[in-house]
């Protein structure tokens, strides 16, 4: 997927690569362990600058056509930058940040009146945590006991201009997180079987924050954790470069 | 007006299982009988609008029909990018409703106030727009509503408890004629039509009869049969409690199918207001109260 990654956004010329490395490793793990559709368990990427990392898990997990995937950005094209709502299966459509937990919290009180078993997850960024809508849904979220709302946020330490952590107060999030009323986790956003190991658990009455310590750029070792990536488009000789090291 | 809503949605929501009742922190008392009756389907949201809108568009998802309830300019402009992207983007069943439109608390102080929501909400697509009057017409408007699959805003005013309207039997989403008259028509719009009705009283004394319409339905809006309305007269008065720019008549003035009308404004200047007193004592400070409206119209009659 990093690889359909690197190609496509040096393809359409699309913003974010750094970010959609940072996050692809997560998006990959819901999707191969839980189904995700309606009536089933569903997915908000509330990061919605990473709609490139969540086509490609759509892509390889044949949710979307080969042709689809590859009409990114493209004039006509559903796929854009940011996920719409138009695509089936994108519960709302993202980009402006702080959004999709409110939606998430919708779901679950659905879910929940509705008595269904399954979860809802939502992907925020640390940047998405300088919204105040992020901690209005929260404190909701926990006020009313949402315990089918799984919620993971990709800990890369930057946003678009400088570290997450000199910008705002992020600073020990996780227990921000459980002093909000959280069941919370910590643990390595690139280690599939530590992610899968906490989804997979039971709901109780919290709702679940999983704090993934992330590598903005993972994967190609020129990438990582250097935050020119954010906007940066490879040229055809990085490119190569890039899917050399994967 | 908002009692006849908290009771009405209360009824309605007997039969119908999908309804959903968020509030934002407001509404003391008002929907006791509705949490009562269906404890799992009313949700205190907090004073936390932006994600109250959020997760009423979750549940519209989900096939619920929400209805978020608080005072309007913390809804509609605190919130406006909930509200189009959320709602109006996914284009969602959610039901805005905002209280204490216009000059509702006008006591309040300029936070309060709410006299640019229509400018904004009539520029998010998708978004339906209704301004009932009276008790009676939020009544039959939220009848109507709640069986169409689309996202709304509803301007409520505060108390209005008169029902003024409910004689003229006036009908959702139709141009409501309750005066009939000559040469000049009054389009009003809300609660505010009470102060025409007085206006026009005066005007008659004058010898100057117009016509009163009122609309509770604005968005969408047939402009073609307005303007087969408006044939016959030579002055159209379009009344609001909102700002002059941005408001219905705007939408008129801008729409194609109403050329060559003579088309006057009776709304508010674009201003922040302090001191204004009772909802009353505003709008005659304003000039759009019945004595305001009468000035100007006389003032055009008599030039």
């Amino acid at each position: 997927m990093r690889k359909d990654i690197l190609i496509m956004t040096t393809k359409a010329k699309s913003a974010h690569l750094a970010s959609c490395l940072s996050c692809v490793d997560i998006i990959a793990t819901i999707y191969s362990n839980f189904k995700i559709k309606n009536n089933e368990n569903r997915f908000i990427l509330s990061k919605g600058h990473a709609a490139l990392a969540l086509y490609s898990v759509l892509y390889r997990n044949k949710i979307i056509s080969k042709k689809l995937f590859e009409s990114f950005c493209k004039k006509g094209s559903i796929l854009e930058e940011h996920p719409s709502s138009k695509l089936k299966g994108i519960e709302c459509s993202t980009g402006s940040l702080g959004h999709g937990l409110s939606f998430g919290n919708g779901l679950a009180i659905s879910y929940k009146l509705k008595k269904k078993t399954q979860k809802i997850f939502v992907l925020l960024s640390d940047g998405e945590c300088n919204e105040g809508a992020t901690w209005e849904g929260f404190m909701f979220a926990s006020a009313k006991k949402l315990g089918n709302l799984f919620v993971l946020i990709d800990f890369n330490k930057w946003q678009a201009t400088d570290r997450s952590l000199n910008v705002l107060h992020l600073q020990n999030l996780r227990e921000k997180l459980k002093n909000f009323g959280w069941n919370t986790y910590e643990l390595d956003g690139h280690n599939s079987k530590l992610i899968k190991r906490i989804l997979k658990t039971r709901i109780t009455s919290k709702p679940v924050a999983i704090v993934c310590n992330t590598v903005k750029g993972k994967g190609v070792d020129f990438m990582e954790d250097d935050n020119n990536w954010h906007y940066r488009i490879p040229t055809i000789l990085e490119l190569k470069k890039a899917i050399k090291t994967l | 007006m908002r009692d006849a809503f908290a009771q009405r949605l209360t009824k309605l929501a007997k039969k119908d299982s999908k309804i959903f009742l968020l509030s934002g922190d407001i509404g003391n008392k008002l929907f006791d009988k509705f949490k009562s009756n269906f404890p799992n389907r009313f949700i205190n949201c907090g004073i936390a609008e932006n994600n109250m809108i959020g997760v009423a568009a979750g549940l519209a998802k989900e096939g619920y029909k929400p209805f978020v309830y608080t005072i309007t300019p913390f809804l509609t402009s605190r919130s406006f990018e909930q509200i189009r992207l959320d709602v109006g983007c996914s284009n969602l069943n959610v039901y805005i409703v905002g209280t204490g439109s216009g000059l509702s608390y006008s006591r309040l102080g300029p936070t309060h106030h709410s006299l640019e929501d229509l400018a904004l909400m009539q520029s998010i697509p998708n978004l339906e727009i209704s301004i009932p009057g009276d008790p009676y017409e939020i009544e039959e408007i939220l009848s109507k509503v709640i069986k169409k699959n689309k996202p709304h805003y509803i301007r409520l005013g505060k108390k209005n408890k008169t029902r003024f309207l409910e004689k003229y039997k006036t009908k959702y989403n139709k141009i409501n004629c309750l005066l009939k008259g000559k040469k000049i028509a009054i389009i009003s719009l809300g609660p505010i039509v009470e102060e025409a009705f007085k206006a026009i009283k005066m005007l008659e004394i004058k010898g100057i009869k117009p016509s009163l319409y009122s609309i509770n339905h604005i968005k969408p809006f047939d402009f073609k049969n307005l303007s087969k309305k408006l044939k016959s007269y030579n002055k159209i008065f379009i009344l609001e409690e909102h700002y002059e720019w941005g408001g219905f008549a705007s939408r008129i003035l801008d729409s194609q199918e109403i050329k060559n009308f003579n088309i006057i404004k009776i709304a508010i200047r674009n201003k922040f207001y302090n001191g204004l007193g009772e909802q009353s004592e505003a709008r005659k400070f304003l000039k759009i109260d019945s004595r305001g409206i009468y000035n100007k119209i006389l003032g055009y009659e008599t030039r």
